[in-house]
């Protein structure tokens, strides 16, 4: 379970000032669910997805996942996240399997345990054909494999996509948004943001739209078409988020 | 602290140091194959072209001395010298080598030497030039020997023994073992290349583990999984530091067995060449630790200040573009050292790199100054572990790791 409290993420820029990437957001997110995040482009969707995964740390608020807090048990938050961005690329001269059972050593796996791990997963995902090919001679879709992989060998029951199908092709991203499905079906917290529309409208059983760092409204995909009294999602995104873009054009 | 993170970061960079091909070559070969390069391959090239130029029968002109036919004809007889017949233009000639030197009879020279009258020959040359160089020291050595010659006849004339003009000799001899003479000669250089490798050894990884990784976008893959941040920088930095001793250590039995062949090619054994070479691999086993252990401090210290800097930069040219100056801040008080008359005081001892590269001259010809050896190994961990703590730091900052 993840729940976010008040997070709140501001960065210093010379130019510009004081930045509030994220702004006193906060949601659940359910085991087996899975919650989308919609924003567009620098809404604040990765700052928050980042400040889960305890990449960054909030400036304020804070975020309980498994019951661990991310400002003060990172260490333990990300011991039990399989974070996945198309930001998070693979180590080159390694090869697929020596790149997974890296994470697995150093998410605390002994040597028997991450064997067995690894023969799983590469059978799961069929990667046999590849996991002794260095990581820099892998296509685009068997890099995405050896990502979920990364992602898996630990086994954490809470899952972080960020933009994870983005500058994909459809059969990668296919493979991408199916295993997603399969997180959640196993009883999987999952949290993903992203900014198309269809793959929303497809896997999420909550959405929140952000923009400008604030959540703006939350609920069911049927729960925002009654609200909005609009069917089609994109429709429901641009009323939501209009208001608050013209405002922010304004200032 | 967890010392298995550690090692299985640390595990997993040298896995991927060793397969990187600009790492193998900077750490690897480029140690082993510059030396053997510059010292045999030009120093056989010098000695074949010196050789030749040895070779070459110079053309020396000759001016004057009609009158002296004696010493003209004696210059005429000399060995792989070809005189040849005085034209206007002989400055220009020897500036532009058609001929290697020109030689001044002055007019009664023969008459005047038998009258016991002072005359000068002067030979005009091409100063720096090998061959005019060359073809002067035969003219000067004959005339020379023609002077050596009158004097003693003159002496034999007047029943005056040899020993009228040199009464006695003035020699010198030197107590200093031999290591130590040669360790003077060339130990300031073994301190400047320690210390100068130890840096370059350390420049690309150190890029590469930081700069490197945010580039390749692989930073965030790492940050996303458990491991604490200190022990992923630790793992990294050692990393770096096996590639800085690494590469000096290389750099030092290559520079030795360089040497030594150097020296056996040319022959000339006594000469400083040679020496250095003996010297070199005479080197006790307690001389090699003392070194490496005070190299160990400089290296620590290279490696943390070269990887937080590094980790400033987006890209690995941005690093790049930030480190190239740090050789000079190194190269600086190393070449210092090598300076005549720079020798260890308590003073100099607190500076870093001047301080090693000093003591690594006094420890090559076996000298030992315990309470200043102290000095310098504490004050170097005090700085080393100054820059490790900065480059902890510099990893927890978000500000740098996500530098945009």
């Amino acid at each position: 379970m993840i729940e976010a409290r008040g997070l709140s993420k501001r960065f210093q820029d010379k130019k510009r000032g004081e930045i509030r990437a994220v702004d006193n957001v906060s949601f659940t997110c359910q085991p087996g669910k899975i919650y989308g995040l919609l924003g567009a482009n620098g809404a604040g969707k990765t700052t928050t997805l980042r400040m889960l995964a305890t990449i960054l740390e909030p400036t304020d608020g804070t975020a309980i996942v498994c019951g661990y807090d991310v400002v003060e048990q990172p260490e333990r938050v990300r011991a039990n996240v399989g974070f996945l961005s198309t930001a998070t690329a693979l180590y080159r001269r390694l090869t697929a399997q020596e790149f997974v059972e890296y994470f697995g050593r150093l998410n605390g796996l002994d040597e028997a345990t991450l064997k067995k791990r690894v023969d799983t997963i590469f059978g799961r995902l069929d990667m046999n054909g590849f996991r002794d090919r260095r990581c820099d001679k892998l296509s685009t879709g068997m890099m995405q494999k050896t990502s979920i992989a990364r992602t898996l060998v630990h086994d954490p029951p809470v899952m972080i996509f960020d933009e994870p199908t983005n500058g994909l092709d459809i059969m990668t991203a296919r493979t991408i948004t199916s295993f997603i499905r399969e997180c959640r079906n196993n009883g999987k917290t999952v949290i993903f943001s992203t900014h198309i529309m269809s793959e929303v409208e497809k896997l999420c059983d909550t959405i929140g739209i952000i923009q400008s760092g604030k959540l703006l409204v939350e609920g069911t995909l049927g729960q925002l078409r009654d609200k909005y009294a609009e069917h089609d999602l994109e429709e429901i995104f641009v009323k939501v988020v209009t208001p608050h873009y013209v405002a922010e054009e304004a200032n | 602290m967890s010392i298995r993170n550690v090692g299985i970061v640390y595990r997993k960079e040298l896995t991927e140091a060793i397969r990187d091909r600009r790492t193998v070559i900077s750490t690897i070969l480029v140690p082993l194959l510059l030396f053997p390069v510059l010292s045999v391959g030009f120093g056989s090239l010098a000695v074949a072209l010196v050789g030749k130029a040895k070779e070459e029968v110079p053309k020396v002109m000759l001016r004057g001395g009609e009158d002296s036919p004696a010493v003209v004809e004696g210059l005429r007889k000399l060995d792989k010298i070809d005189i040849v017949s005085e034209t206007p233009n002989w400055k220009d000639q020897i500036i532009n080598k058609e001929i290697r030197a020109a030689v001044e009879v002055p007019p009664g020279f023969q008459t005047d030497v038998a009258q016991q009258k002072s005359d000068t020959v002067n030979i005009y040359n091409y100063e720096g030039e090998l061959k005019s160089e060359f073809a002067t020291d035969k003219i000067e050595k004959y005339m020379k020997d023609y002077r050596d010659k009158v004097v003693k006849e003159r002496l034999a004339a007047k029943n005056l023994p040899e020993t009228v003009l040199k009464p006695f000799e003035v020699k010198r001899e030197n107590v200093a073992p031999p290591e130590k003479v040669s360790g003077a000669a060339f130990g300031g250089i073994i301190g400047y290349m320690v210390i100068l490798l130890c840096m370059t050894g350390a420049m690309y990884p150190a890029m590469d583990l930081t700069a490197g990784e945010k580039e390749r976008g692989t930073m965030e893959t790492i940050l996303s999984s458990p491991i604490s941040r200190m022990h992923l920088v630790l793992g990294k930095f050692l990393l770096v530091l096996t590639a800085a001793l690494g590469t000096a250590a290389l750099s030092v039995l290559s520079m030795g067995v360089s040497f030594s062949v150097l020296g056996h090619y040319t022959g000339q054994t006594a000469s400083g060449r040679a020496a250095a070479a003996g010297f070199l691999l005479k080197l006790g086993p307690k001389t090699v630790i003392s070194v490496f252990l005070m190299a160990l401090p400089v290296a620590v210290l290279f490696s943390a200040t070269l990887m937080t800097i590094a980790l400033f930069a987006k890209t690995y040219k941005e690093a790049q573009s930030y480190l190239t100056p740090m050789t000079f801040v190194v190269i600086i008080p190393a070449i210092a050292a090598m300076l005549p008359g720079v020798e260890l005081t308590p003073k100099l001892s607190i500076i870093p790199i001047l301080n090693v590269s000093l003591l690594c001259k006094e420890l090559v010809t076996g000298t030992y100054h315990w309470n200043l050896i102290a000095i310098i190994f504490s004050s170097t961990c005090v700085y080393a572990a100054a820059a490790l703590f900065l480059a902890v730091k510099m990893f927890q900052r978000e500000s740098v790791l996500f530098r945009s």
